[in-house]
């Protein structure tokens, strides 16, 4: 069995392959490193393959826990397994979207899913996943709840600041002044969208986009991104296992790449 | 003789403790002391021996003490912003607080202002001069906005020299003399083709320049290029460093260059290691970036007019499609594998053209790039994490590209 995982800055993923290269089991637990997350997310993951560690053939570790993490056979960085996992999980996707905790990254891939170039945000948690937590906290909602608001929505609050301080008490003073949660939450999505779509620029958009990250899990957030890149945008299955999806087939190719030499 | 046993670092130590002291000693025995920009035409001040020091040179290694916290608060506190370029907030800040762990240096009775690097320095001066109540004396060079720099600017650049030779003559109570001004210029061509010629042999494989080395060096490329010291130092690193290639030695004896990139940008002074240390874990020499040509400052000897061009065609006074070519050469001449471009916070001149410079040598060449966010003294900018995974990301890149056989 391969294990691949996923160590972000809010939560923890695991992925087990078999030697058919088929996914076995994922496992997500929203505690990230510094945390037992990885732990509990490993026995999860251990639990409905039926496996233990000892069946684990080789592992790779990726992720903003990886330097730290030192269990694992390899370490290899979260661009290139969200490469491989896309490339697994979509064969023929092209460019990468990746709304993580604290960083948003924009892969591209040639035609054998193989990473060529990428982008990552500048300086800030600005069109981040943190921005969306802090935006559903003045919202009063869950972050899941974010998409179905702004869904109702009947037109979209521009949200000017970059910066996420700002931004969290301009909306405050938005909804005092009597704007709808559901078009701030609108606004919200179309503000991350538009520094995504920056950067997707600058790395060059080609089809199929595919969106990773627990934030593809929001509907309205990958529709306002395909809007503002003129390109429709499949959010990936599994999305935020995706790194470790990917980590599992680079242990699975490591380990084979060394058996045959 | 005891002295030619030195190795070139010993003499750098050596030199940029006269360097200062010089300047301290000068300041206590009442004799005028002056601030320059990095690129300045130093041949002036040095025919008319002047004792001069240069801010960013001071900035940089109070960056690099990490001690630059205490003056960029201050800076900040009287009110300049965070987006100002860092050795400007580092060096106004001195001018209050004018004691460093690092460096002490005099304060300035004269300033002199070279802009051929950007226009932060204009204001910075400027303001300078206005602050300390000491004479400015500016030389102005204007961006070059056509691929060739064009004969008129330097024309004008020549005028600014003349200008500012009569200001100086005049702060100075000497005359200028230009029989000694040839000799400056022999020596500092002299001086920069020594650098030129060691930098240079980073294009061997495996070079047996460090790069981060040539960021400590050219600290006395700014300020001693013009006299016998700062000739000997460069011409013992060339030999040191031409040894080292015949011997096929790499730049570190602890591990083997496996990647060749370049560094585009200045360095993270405050994180300097961190940034070195990263790099060559995993096998990458920074082996150029558009330093070697910077401080290449070159004319025919007694000839104001080209020496006027020289301090107009540097890289940062350039315009893109030259800034462009001019890195694609690098790709080629240096056998990288890969860029990392620094993306600044402090240096607006270098950032804007980034982008576009990174999307248009990528297409060129096809060869893997990367960019990181930091500062080069401000430490506040640079994420130790952020660093690492898109340098990792970088080696991937390479090594599939290496694994194309490309
Ligand atoms: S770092 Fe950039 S902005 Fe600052 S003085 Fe140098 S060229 Fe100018």
């Amino acid at each position: 069995m391969f294990l691949g995982i996923d160590i972000g800055s809010s939560s923890s993923k695991v992925a087990l392959m078999n030697d058919k290269k088929e996914l076995v089991a994922t496992a997500v637990v929203n505690k990230g490193t510094g945390t037992d997350g990885v732990h509990s997310a490993l026995e999860q993951a251990f639990l409905k393959a039926g496996i233990t560690k000892e069946d684990v053939q080789f592992s790779v570790v990726t992720g903003y826990g990886r330097v730290t993490y030192k269990d694992a056979d390899k370490q290899i960085t979260e661009l290139t397994c969200h490469a491989k996992g896309v490339a697994y999980l979509i064969p023929g996707a092209r460019t990468i979207v990746d709304i993580g905790g604290q960083d948003a990254k924009v892969i591209k891939l040639n035609e054998k899913g193989e990473m060529i170039n990428f982008g990552m945000n500048e300086k800030c948690a600005a069109g981040t996943g943190r921005f969306l937590e802090v935006m559903a906290r003045v919202l009063g909602c869950g972050l899941g709840d974010l998409s179905d608001l702004a869904q109702k929505s009947d037109k979209t609050v521009s949200i000017s600041s970059v910066c996420t301080v700002f931004a969290e008490s301009e909306v405050i003073s938005q909804l005092a002044t009597g704007e709808t949660p559901a078009n701030v939450a609108r606004g919200a999505h179309v503000s991350v969208s538009k520094r995504v779509a920056g950067m997707c620029n600058r790395v060059g958009v080609e089809p199929t986009v595919v969106m990773t990250g627990g934030v593809a899990l929001n509907a309205d957030m990958v529709r306002c991104l395909s809007n503002e890149l003129s390109s429709p945008v499949t959010a990936a299955p599994n999305c935020q296992a995706v790194g470790a999806i990917g980590a599992s087939v680079a242990a699975y190719e490591t380990f084979m790449a060394r058996r045959e030499q | 003789m005891e002295e030619t046993k030195l190795t070139s670092k010993q003499f750098l130590n050596e030199l940029t403790a006269k360097h200062y002291d010089g300047a301290l000693q000068a300041k206590a025995e009442g004799k005028p002391v002056a601030w320059a920009v990095s690129i300045s035409p130093q041949e002036l001040f040095e025919t008319l021996d002047m004792h001069v020091v240069y801010p960013e040179n001071h900035a940089a290694a109070i960056g690099a003490r990490k001690e630059a916290m205490k003056f960029i608060d201050h800076a900040e506190g009287i009110g300049y912003s965070a987006d100002i370029c860092s050795y400007a907030r580092i060096n106004m800040a001195y001018t209050d607080i004018p004691h460093a762990e690092a460096q002490d240096i005099p304060l300035p009775d004269v300033v002199l202002c070279s802009a051929n690097i950007c226009t932060t320095v204009m204001k910075w001066w400027e303001n300078l001069a206005k602050k300390l109540r000491v004479p400015l004396v500016f030389i102005d060079t204007p961006f070059n906005h056509t691929y060739e720099v064009p004969d008129h600017a330097v024309e004008y650049l020549r005028g600014q020299f003349e200008s500012a030779i009569k200001q100086l003559e005049d702060f100075s109570g000497k005359r200028f003399d230009f029989d000694k001004l040839g000799e400056v210029m022999k020596l500092s061509n002299a001086t920069c083709q020594w650098w030129k010629a060691a930098t240079d042999l980073a294009q061997f494989t495996p070079s047996p320049l460090n790069g981060f080395d040539m960021f400590n060096y050219m600290a006395i490329m700014v300020c001693m290029r013009g006299n016998a010291d700062g000739h000997k130092l460069f011409k013992l690193w060339y030999e040191e460093l031409l040894a080292k290639k015949e011997a096929g030695l790499g730049p570190w004896s602890s591990a083997e260059e496996k990647y060749r990139i370049m560094w585009d940008g200045i360095a993270c002074w405050p994180h300097l290691s961190t940034t070195f240390k990263t790099l060559k874990k995993y096998g990458i020499n920074m082996v150029t970036s558009t330093y070697p040509e910077s401080w290449n400052v070159r004319y025919e000897t007694n000839d104001l007019t080209g020496m006027a061009r020289a301090y107009t065609v540097n890289y940062a006074n350039r315009n893109l499609d030259f800034g462009t070519d001019y890195l694609k050469k690098l790709v080629d001449q240096f056998n990288l594998d890969g860029v990392l471009y620094h993306s600044n916070r402090s240096c607006k001149l270098m950032d804007f053209r980034q982008y576009e410079v990174r999307r248009r040598v990528e297409a060129m060449t096809g060869i893997p790039t990367t960019m990181f966010d930091g500062d080069q003294t401000d430490p506040r900018s640079f994420s130790e994490a952020q660093y690492e995974t898109r340098v990792q990301g970088l080696v991937e890149m390479m090594d599939k590209r290496k694994a194309a056989g490309r």
